[in-house]
């Protein structure tokens, strides 16, 4: 059972770094335009990053 | 932003590099945003950008798919007027949109706040769940506290962010002395926290941590479907308030200046093109034109116009240019003061209670005394408060309205999405409840059945040398009775004659010279027609009785079909419009509508729809001029199409965007579809409740069984909602 002194703070740090990730993608304006960005990414024109 | 307003009309993109005249200096760039119907696809997108991107001026151009709207920004002299033609050139539809009245839809606050409590309470609730099937399947002594201590850790900070919506609302229910639906659901989320904490201090055998933070992320999902569906349509009616930049042209001396419509002052000089809308309320100073006022009374036959003349914003001018001088301005214009009489009539409607306050109604007292009442019985049966407690914690859980919160925003977001996709914008919560329950459908008729467009109707009836003489004249001028002329004449295979020296006399119409006698096309004052009730250009050749052209108001597309299916649905027609009693019985009888009101004042509309809704009818009202505004205010619920003016789609609950009118009584089905999946998820939930509330009350139910039966029944409800699509 001691493995559970390493597992749980893995799993509780796994569950932060996918929040934080969620964070980070509604602040810089990520689900602003589904449709298009599902669009642009067949687009030849590619973008070096979202712009704001 | 403001730079776009200041400059001159011209619109090449030569005027660019040198502006018409000096722009105030603004020294950061300006942003411009355009609709565009049109686009669908990445290409679309590509080729917009790159267009835009092209235009000199241009800084940086986004096209947003979604919204179907592009965000320019630009150098302080481009003008939007420059880019639409830059566009329409490259085959895509453009719009200009106020950025100030966007300004609302790109601060999403709110949608952002609630997006981000539902995370945290998602990624809490997964984590504790992990915790929590350990704890269910067989985790014991040390092991299982241990667990419930992190449960708590994680839950407690969590709750406490993302409950903070149900927290705010219950507070403001509560401090008014009222029951709303939140009340218990906060109750039962402290509660599970409180009884939770202090097993886990004994290191008791149950915690509700999973049951509080899944119960809190439910019921966000709900709250932030709702929150979308109402944002959508918000952003939607914003656009169509943002199609019409409100701009003037203020003289001042003698020098045009674009202003925005705000900026202007009573006894401000205001020059209105031909084709433009009364921006202020005034009288004539120069000029003769004639005046289409059917967004604001409902008449068919344009006015004349000349120095002197009273006018009202909201009038559109027609074929000279006027000069006007501001007596009212804002605010005080007559289209504003009209909101008085909306504001009054709102207030009987704002009386309807939705089915979702309903069953908080009965639902909140009744979890309350149910879980006070296990709590008294065990503590009698067994005199102790712990268990007392933990069991009244137990049915407060498994009842919570978990289904409940999902039950109504599931089916409506479903529903919008389904006549959004149709046509039609639902703009209030509970439109469609409302709209289900509809049996008397009120329409007006200029604008509204009909698409306010002349059409003639007496084509057969001229000879053909006269047609080309009225052709020829016709071409000439941009009224809406000599388009629809040439059109008509040209779809029937007549040449213009040759007709010399055309000129359009303003107010009055063309005249010309055709083989060396004058001919005229126009008023019946001024070509010698005689005056009559039906709409009529005149067609005055020298040694001719004048010809008389006639023209009907031409039907919206999908009218006739929507007044079929309503009255096959049983449902009582009624037609009430301010035009004459000649045009509105000629549309009642081809539509087969038998109760009809002519020259109707905006406040018989209203009268008339309260007297219905007095006899307890549930009236339906399609309007779309400011003489409408009132009446639709009054009524059960309304529907205004997107050309109506503003003042008119604030008041209805329904927009409807395009020009087909059918998708109306299809929209009524739907409701009743709705409103029908609604009931069905009530009673869902409630049978989950009746079979899992005798077990809490019974001391039976564990957190296991609380997850169960709080997730199934929400899922349910979800799939139930999404049959509608």
């Amino acid at each position: 059972m001691e493995v559970l002194a390493y597992l749980i703070p893995i799993s509780l740090f796994l569950g932060g770094v996918g929040l934080m990730a969620f964070v980070y993608t509604v602040r810089s304006n990520q689900y602003d335009d589904p449709e298009g960005d599902a669009r642009r990414i067949l687009s030849d024109e590619w973008d070096d990053k979202p712009k704001p | 932003m403001t730079a776009q307003l200041s400059s001159g009309t011209a619109a090449c993109p030569g005027c660019i590099a040198t502006p018409a005249e000096p722009a105030r200096p603004i020294p950061e760039d300006v942003q411009i945003a355009l609709s565009l119907p049109g686009i669908h696809c990445s290409a679309c997108i590509a080729n917009v950008e790159r267009e835009l991107n092209a235009h000199p001026g241009v800084e940086d151009a986004r096209v947003n798919l979604t919204l179907k709207r592009a965000m320019i920004k630009a150098a302080p002299e481009t003008r939007a007027a420059d880019l639409i033609p830059v566009l329409e050139r490259a085959g895509y539809e453009a719009h200009e949109l106020d950025p100030g009245a966007l300004s609302a839809t790109q601060a999403d606050k709110a949608g952002r706040d609630l997006l981000m409590r539902l995370a945290v309470a998602g990624f809490a609730s997964m984590n504790v769940m992990l915790l929590s099937v350990s704890v269910w399947s067989g985790a014991t002594d040390a092991t299982r506290d241990m667990f419930h201590w992190i449960s708590a850790a994680i839950a407690l900070p969590a709750i406490a962010f993302s409950g903070q919506p149900f927290f705010a609302n219950a507070w403001s229910a509560l401090r008014v002395r009222r029951l709303n639906m939140d009340v218990p659901i906060v109750l039962a989320i402290l509660l599970a926290l409180v009884t939770s904490l202090w097993e886990t201090a004994l290191s008791g055998k149950h915690a509700y941590f999973d049951a509080a933070l899944t119960l809190t992320f439910f019921l966000l999902a709900g709250r932030y479907l709702d929150y979308r569906t109402r944002a959508a349509a918000r952003s939607a009616a914003e656009e169509l308030t943002a199609l019409e930049v409100p701009r003037a042209i203020r003289l001042v001396d003698g020098v045009e200046q674009e202003v925005s419509v705000t900026s202007l002052a009573v006894g401000d000089l205001v020059l209105v093109r031909p084709g433009g809308r009364m921006p202020v309320d005034g009288q004539i100073v120069s000029g003769t034109s004639e005046l289409d006022r059917s967004l604001l009374t409902g008449e068919t036959l344009p006015i004349f116009a000349e120095a002197g003349l009273v006018v009202s914003a909201g009038e559109v001018n027609l074929t000279g240019p006027l000069t006007i001088r501001a007596t009212a301005v804002g605010e005080d214009t007559s289209l504003h003061r009209m909101a008085d009489l909306v504001a009054i009539a709102e207030s009987g409607r704002s009386r309807y209670t939705s089915l979702a306050d309903k069953a908080a109604k009965l639902y909140a007292p009744g979890v309350h005394i149910l879980s006070a009442l296990s709590f008294v019985g065990w503590y009698i049966y067994s005199g102790d408060v712990r268990t007392a407690l933990n069991i009244a914690a137990a049915v407060l859980i498994i009842t919570c309205p978990c289904a409940l919160g999902l039950a109504v925003p599931a089916v409506t977001t479903a529903a919008s999405g389904r006549l959004f996709r149709k046509g039609m914008l639902i703009k209030h919560a509970t439109a469609l409840e409302r709209l289900a329950e509809v049996d008397t459908v009120v329409f007006d008729k200029t604008g509204t059945l009909t698409s306010g467009t002349p059409e003639l109707t007496n084509l057969g009836d001229h000879s053909r040398a006269d047609l080309e003489v009225a052709l020829a004249l016709a071409e000439a001028s941009s009224h809406p009775l000599s388009v629809s002329l040439a059109k008509s004449a040209r779809d029937a295979g007549i040449k213009p004659a040759r007709v010399e020296d055309v000129v359009e006399v303003p107010g009055y119409g063309t005249e010309g010279t055709y083989r060396g006698q004058l001919v005229r096309l126009g008023r019946a004052g001024w070509t010698g027609g005689d005056e009559g009730n039906q709409t009529a250009a005149w067609l005055a050749i020298a040694g001719q009785t004048p010809a008389a052209f006639l023209f009907a108001d031409s039907l919206r597309p999908g009218a006739a079909e929507a007044v079929h299916a309503f009255r096959d649905a049983g449902k009582e027609v009624i037609l009430i419009s301010g035009d004459t009693k000649g045009a509105v019985q000629a549309l009642a009888g081809k539509l087969g509508i038998e109760t009809w009101i002519s020259e109707a004042l905006p406040q018989d509309k209203a009268a008339h729809v309260q007297a219905l809704s007095d006899k307890g009818r549930h009236v339906l009202m399609v309007g779309d001029g400011l003489n409408d505004t009132a009446a639709l205010a009054a009524a059960h619920v309304s529907i205004s199409p997107a050309s109506a003016l503003d003042a008119a789609r604030v008041a209805s609950d329904i927009v409807l965007l395009g020009n087909d009118l059918s998708p109306i009584a299809d929209a009524c089905d739907t409701a009743v579809k709705a409103t029908k999946r609604i009931r069905e998820n009530f009673r869902i939930a409630t049978v989950y409740n009746i079979i899992a509330v005798p077990l809490a009350v019974a001391g039976l139910a564990t957190p296991l069984i609380a997850a169960l039966a709080m997730s199934t029944s929400s899922i349910t409800v979800s799939l139930n909602a999404l049959r509608l699509r």
